[in-house]
């Protein structure tokens, strides 16, 4: 099942009625969500990616555009009649049943035509359990289970009724590390297996990159980029997409293009065709760094982080926007701490410029 | 745990309280034990400055309690009473508190007006209630009749015969219909303010996976609702029966001390408390301790029965 967002906006009325200010939580997103794909949408928190949610839930209205499940519009469908499952972000299991009451819940909810006898719906019921790897736990209250097994009890509970779209509400964030990537798998796998259309709310941008087919990248309301996650991380498509994904993050310095070539502090480092002269923000991702004796960046060493696979050179340089430049080298490359100073040049396809108006992408063309 | 060093200054802060509640509590606690089995105890005797009076300890006083003329009345009014009163009073206190949540505009006015028969005086509210089902005049010759009340003109209005609820001559089932709608309506502000309460501390998210479960209303009120406010619903059952339990103020309200309708004999209307009140005049320490006691037990064996199914029934 496709789901299709039309120019959606919810705007939610102040809460003091005589400044009148209105805030806009979600601002004209009009997107086509594919058939049986699992979606990111990703933003820091108030940017709207639970309102959006929420909406595609039916659990709030939207204040403007339409919503289509494939070819149905449910705008005006409510929530109970919009065959959904949602994972709520504190899973929102029912305290005073069992893992199997609770996942029988939905079923024992269906009428008319959809009614399902006892045997078929325990059946149904133990399928999905063993699906989610909770059939031993049948028996437990919710309150006698961990993060995340209460985690995946919430997803059986939303997939028994065989939903036409699954969302997911931040659902690995009361987790620990080790269980949060241990579930992003699974509910990888789980939406593989069942192919049932799925969207999912998250702040942490390695979960949304690690399991999405697609992210949406989501600021104030206003999306900023749709695309592939690989693709949205090799070319974001302003300053604040490419700040907010990557871990560490990109190192923006600011810079000025002047005759075709980019300069950083005084220094030539690029080159930078069919760009007009300009001050730009230089957004160069940690692995954009390559160590070179005769590198045109000099930066001031700070400190070198081994970690096994890679090393981390901490550096500072002034005309750095934050505190300091962090470049992910590997590890065959020997630092020398006393130097003081390490040079680099860079891989152009990892640095990226951005207008200093409106922090747009400035494309450098490729010959 | 105080340093033991410093114990006497945790027992000093205490003491007003352990004075005032070991006078005026425990001590008559254990003296109504101890009243209850005396045989022919007698309050005079028992301060004669001349002769020590001793008297004999045995069950007597619970044996004259259980024959006293008005016992199996009084007992029968009050179960009745109660058995009736407490179950109607919470499922209209669940629902109205439920139908009070769910509604915006009002809903601090409707909450102030269920709220009112709480700050309201009991026998006041008697007074008017004995006012609204009152036939002045005699009931049962219509030439003689000046008024019947609101609720009778309401009766005559649809099409109905009036109904002698109060007045001399009324009849037994009358009589606890009034006493049953006045104990209900009474009951109801305490039993809505705490299951509204409980409503309102219930996490919303329940009801929006309802929601997106397709559950029908009723299921959201049966299987949602009750279950996660079975602790208040549980809190205001036992304290209704144990409330129910000591009915009396309600029947002085309407019918004064007589504990019946005009001109009947014997208080038909007794309960086990009016009993107690009633003997304590003839200085029948004895009889009323014996019978403070068997309500003492009475309400302990219920309120066993209520934990023993709420153990059951109530998810904490």
């Amino acid at each position: 099942m496709k789901i299709v967002l039309e120019n959606l906006t919810k705007i939610f009325p102040s809460r003091n009625k005589n400044s009148g200010e209105e805030v806009v939580a979600v601002n004209n997103f009009s997107f086509t969500i594919p058939d049986g794909k699992l979606i990111g949408l990703l933003g820091p928190s108030g940017c709207g990616k639970s309102t959006t949610l929420y909406m595609i839930s039916g659990l709030q209205k939207p204040s403007g555009g339409k919503i289509f499940f494939g070819d149905d519009d449910v705008t005006e469908v409510s929530t109970e009649s919009r065959g959904i499952g949602l994972v709520f972000q504190n899973y929102a299991l029912y305290p005073h049943l069992t893992v199997k009451q609770n996942i029988l819940f939905p079923l024992q909810n269906l009428r008319g035509k959809d009614k399902m006898t006892k045997e078929a719906m325990l059946e149904r019921a133990q399928e999905v359990a063993r699906l989610v790897q909770i059939d031993e736990l049948m028996d437990r209250k919710p309150s006698e289970l961990s993060g995340g097994q209460q985690q995946r009890v919430a997803i059986a509970r939303a997939l028994v009724k065989m939903p036409r779209v699954l969302l997911l509400d931040e659902p690995l964030s009361n987790l620990d590390a080790r269980l949060r990537l241990q579930t992003r798998e699974e509910i990888r796998r789980i939406q593989k297996e069942t192919n049932i259309t799925t969207v999912f709310v998250t702040h942490d941008q390695e979960e949304a990159m690690s399991i999405s087919d697609m992210i949406v990248v989501m600021k104030l309301g206003v999306v900023q980029q749709i695309g592939q996650p690989q693709e949205v991380y090799d070319n974001p498509e302003n300053l604040f997409v490419a700040k907010f994904l990557g871990t560490p993050p990109i190192n923006v310095f600011s810079g000025e293009v002047r005759g075709g070539r980019l300069f950083i502090g005084g220094a030539d480092v690029l080159p930078a065709p069919g760009v007009p002269d300009q001050q730009v923000h230089v957004g160069i991702r940690p692995e954009g760094f390559i160590l070179d004796p005769n590198g045109a960046l000099e930066c001031k060493l700070s400190n070198v982080e081994v970690m096994g696979r890679d090393v981390s050179v901490v550096s500072t340089h002034e005309a750095s926007s934050n505190p300091f430049v962090r470049s992910i080298i590997d590890a065959d490359n020997k630092v020398d701490l006393s130097a003081g100073a390490v040079r680099f040049s860079l891989k152009p396809h990892k640095v990226f410029l951005f207008s200093k108006d409106d922090e747009k992408r400035i494309r450098i063309e490729v010959k | 745990m105080v340093d033991s060093k410093h114990q006497w200054k945790a027992w000093l802060y205490l003491a007003p309280a352990l004075v005032l509640l070991l006078v005026f509590t425990v001590w008559p606690i254990i003296n109504t034990v101890r009243l209850a089995f005396l045989e022919g105890y007698n309050s005079l005797a028992a301060v004669n400055q001349e002769e020590v009076i001793t008297f004999s300890v045995g069950i007597k006083n619970f044996q004259d309690v259980v024959n006293y003329h008005g016992f199996r009345t009084a007992l029968v009014n009050t179960a009745l009473l109660t058995v009736i009163t407490v179950p109607l009073s919470t499922l209209l206190a669940l629902l109205i508190a439920v139908a009070l949540n769910s509604i915006k505009p009002l809903q601090k006015f409707f909450q102030t007006v269920f709220f009112l028969p709480y700050v309201t005086n009991s026998i006041a509210i008697g007074m008017v209630f004995a006012a609204m089902f009152n036939i002045v005049g005699n009931p049962n010759i219509a030439r003689l009749t000046k008024s019947v009340g609101i609720i009778n003109n309401i009766i005559e209005a649809l099409g109905g015969t009036r109904v002698n609820w109060i007045n001399a001559g009324s009849e037994y089932w009358a009589n606890m219909v009034v006493l049953i709608v006045y104990i209900v309506w009474n009951a109801l502000p305490f039993k809505i303010l705490v299951l509204l309460g409980g409503l309102q501390s219930v996490n919303k998210q329940y009801y929006d996976a309802a929601k997106v479960d397709s559950t029908p209303r009723w299921r959201v009120f049966t299987k949602i609702t009750v279950p996660l406010l079975s602790p208040m619903i549980a809190y205001v059952v036992i304290t209704g029966f144990i409330g129910g339990f000591k009915e009396y103020t309600s029947i002085v309200g309407i019918f004064g001390e007589t504990m019946g309708p005009p001109g009947a004999s014997d208080s038909p209307l007794n309960t086990i408390v009016g009993m107690i009140y009633d003997v304590l005049p003839k200085q029948d320490y004895g009889l009323a301790s014996a019978a403070a006691l068997i309500l003492f037990g009475i309400i302990f064996v219920v309120t066993m029965i209520n934990m023993w199914v709420s153990k059951k029934r109530v998810h904490y």
